[in-house]
């Protein structure tokens, strides 16, 4: 009798503490990019994106269906555009985002909103990717964060299988090809070390503007002109001016007409550092494909 | 103000005149020396690429700042003359708000942006510019009920500025894919100044100098009172018109080649003000000679400061032209 008790109660407090230990291990906890401990007992069931590119990535992750509100550039996949927007880096309705009850706020660290969120009890996660060795961390952290931690690396690799693949389809005769990347017209290019630059280096093309200039600097337009490139990456809005600007003619890529200039679609893949960085490795390499035709 | 009737110690028109076209060259040749890689002059390296560079960007560029800073300077004389009040000037009477939101709904609705280099573009730019500039000045006026009441003036047009340049940001939101580029304007920027900005705003400039030149005794009788310019025979309404034409022709000209920047038309009169002993016509000519001079080096600082990046040449004459303004303020508080 007593036996049998003993045993039964042996088994009750391994139940009990096989129950405990699985919520300890559903509990989520996660340090964010400005150094922020976040814990959750449930993955968060209502989440606010204020970045495109963290939109894009919990959606690949298949937690679209969690996002409640996102900002206002936030546009793909096509199923976010029906959700409330919500603002852009210096505008964000802080009264909207209250109002729609988020379990968490993803944002990145140069939203204005930040602070104020915080401030009102919100679990703001901070994420900011600006390398593609942030878009592998920020994969992995918002794959914990909704509670699938190895969606993270599936992701990373997924990318770098397709980047490695855009890289292979650049002819040869393209290695080392002299690149500049023009981000917005004042001119901002795109640096060596931004996440643009990783992918340039990947497609074996030399970036005019060094690590050291910062990701995005502005330049003097006489640096490109000085610089020479070879090949132009820029918007397709701006294709045609090219020649028109101050000594530009002169740079070899616009003498050959080598600019490849890109839609405002193909700038939101090309300009986000998530999901779609292979698709963009594959824009970039098209182009090269095509401005390196025909020649040997 | 300095009008033919005051014996103001100092030196002549023409002597000071003089010393600025010398500085203008000295600054020149200075702009054409300084570039992406600092101070590289182009007489040492004879390649083609260096040739180029002088020729197609640097000239240009550097006659291009001293252009619109010509314009600034000769548009801020005109108000400061016109509204006799020192502190009048195309960005404190609104009319470059004014400007900068006829640039900005030009581009976002032709979908173009602020570094367009095509012709037709650019005078469609400048045109809308100009059309900005009158509207805030004439909405400045009408808020001021006339010129008489100084202080009226000046809150009519800093009102009118803000609520242009809220209208102008609320037009970039429109167009997010220009922001970056919007921005930049705003803040001013000289880098992508070619022949065609050169061959635009000097006519510009030799026009808008002409007819106020022609305006100028008109705004010598203004200062001695409206009554007495009456008087004299001068046509008052016909002197205020053409001036303030010509004020939004320099002003829309500059914002659209140049985008805004501040304290150019502010500080070039007064730089030459009270140095001069001169009637306004000689003041006009002085203060589009120190305004060039003024945007030119301003302009060469952009370029030289960080290199091969750049700063906005507006920040740098905001930083630039404020302190100078803060320093003559603290002077005649300490002489006075």
């Amino acid at each position: 009798m007593s036996r049998v008790l003993t045993v039964w109660l042996a088994g009750l407090a391994l139940t009990v503490a096989a129950q405990v230990s699985q919520v300890a291990q559903a509990a989520i906890t996660l340090t964010d990019d400005r150094g922020a401990q976040h814990r959750w007992d449930q993955p968060p069931a209502r989440i606010v994106s204020l970045l495109p590119s963290l939109t894009e990535t919990l959606c690949d992750m298949g937690a679209c269906a969690r996002l409640v509100g996102v900002d206002r550039y936030s546009n793909f996949p096509a199923t976010v555009q029906a959700l409330p927007h919500l603002g852009g880096l210096d505008d964000v309705s802080v009264e909207r985002v209250v109002a729609l009850r988020p379990d968490v706020v993803v944002a990145s660290p140069s939203s204005r909103v930040v602070d104020r969120l915080s401030a009102l009890g919100i679990a703001v996660v901070v994420l900011d990717p600006r390398t593609q060795a942030d878009v592998e961390r920020v994969a992995l952290k918002l794959g914990q964060m909704v509670g699938q931690p190895e969606a993270g690396p599936r992701l990373w690799r997924r990318l770098q299988a397709q980047i490695g693949a855009a890289a292979q389809s650049v002819p040869p005769q393209a290695r080392g090809l002299r690149v500049y990347y023009e981000v917005d017209s004042a001119p901002y290019a795109a640096g060596a070390s931004s996440f643009i630059g990783d992918l340039l280096a990947q497609m074996g093309l030399v970036n005019i503007v060094p690590a050291n200039m910062g990701p995005f600097p502005k330049l003097n337009p006489e640096f490109v002109v000085r610089a020479d490139p070879q090949l132009i990456l820029v918007s397709a809005r701006q294709e045609q001016a090219l020649p028109q600007r101050p000594g530009w003619a002169g740079i070899s890529a616009v003498k050959q007409r080598h600019i490849c200039g890109f839609s405002a679609e193909q700038r939101d893949v090309l300009s986000r550092p998530g999901p779609r960085l292979g698709e963009a490795a594959h824009i970039m390499a098209a182009c090269v494909r095509r401005m390196t035709a025909g020649q040997p | 103000m300095s009008h033919g009737m005051d014996r103001v110690p100092g030196w002549r028109p023409w002597q000071v005149g003089l010393a600025l076209l010398v500085l203008t060259l000295a600054l020149l040749a200075v702009g054409v020396a300084v570039g992406s890689t600092g101070w590289s002059p182009p007489w040492r390296e004879a390649n083609a690429l260096a040739q180029q560079i002088l020729w197609e960007i640097r000239l240009p560029r550097s006659l291009g700042a001293w252009l619109a800073g010509a314009l600034l300077g000769l548009s801020g004389a005109v108000a400061q003359g016109l509204f006799r009040n020192p502190l009048a000037d195309p960005y404190l009477l609104g009319s470059s708000s004014g400007a900068a939101l006829g640039v900005a709904a030009f581009l976002v609705f032709t979908g173009t942006s602020p570094t367009v280099a095509d012709w037709a573009l650019r005078l469609g730019l400048t045109g809308a510019a100009f059309v900005g500039a009158v509207g805030a000045v004439l909405l400045t006026l009408s808020l001021a009920r006339g010129v008489q009441h100084t202080l009226r003036l000046l809150l009519g047009g800093v009102v009118v500025g803000v609520v242009m340049g809220a209208v102008a940001a609320l037009v970039m939101l429109l167009e997010p894919d220009t922001l970056r580029a919007m921005q930049a304007f705003t803040l001013g920027t000289t880098g992508f100044l070619g022949w065609g900005s050169v061959a635009l705003m000097a006519p510009v400039l030799a026009l808008a100098w002409g007819l106020s030149a022609l305006a100028s005794r008109g705004l010598d009788a203004l200062s001695l009172g409206d009554a007495t310019a009456r008087s004299l025979g001068v046509p008052m309404l016909a002197v205020r018109v053409v001036l303030v034409g010509a004020m939004a022709l320099a002003t829309g000209t500059a914002v659209a080649q140049a985008g805004l920047i501040s304290f150019v038309g502010l500080a070039a009169p007064h730089l030459v003000r009270g140095r001069v002993a001169g009637t306004h016509g000689a003041w006009l000519g002085l203060s589009v000679l120190a305004g060039g001079a003024l945007l030119l080096v301003a302009d060469v600082l952009a370029r030289w400061v960080w290199a091969p990046q750049e700063l906005p040449v507006g920040v740098i004459t905001a930083v630039v032209g404020g302190a100078y303004l803060l320093w003559r303020m603290h002077r005649q508080g300490s002489a006075s």
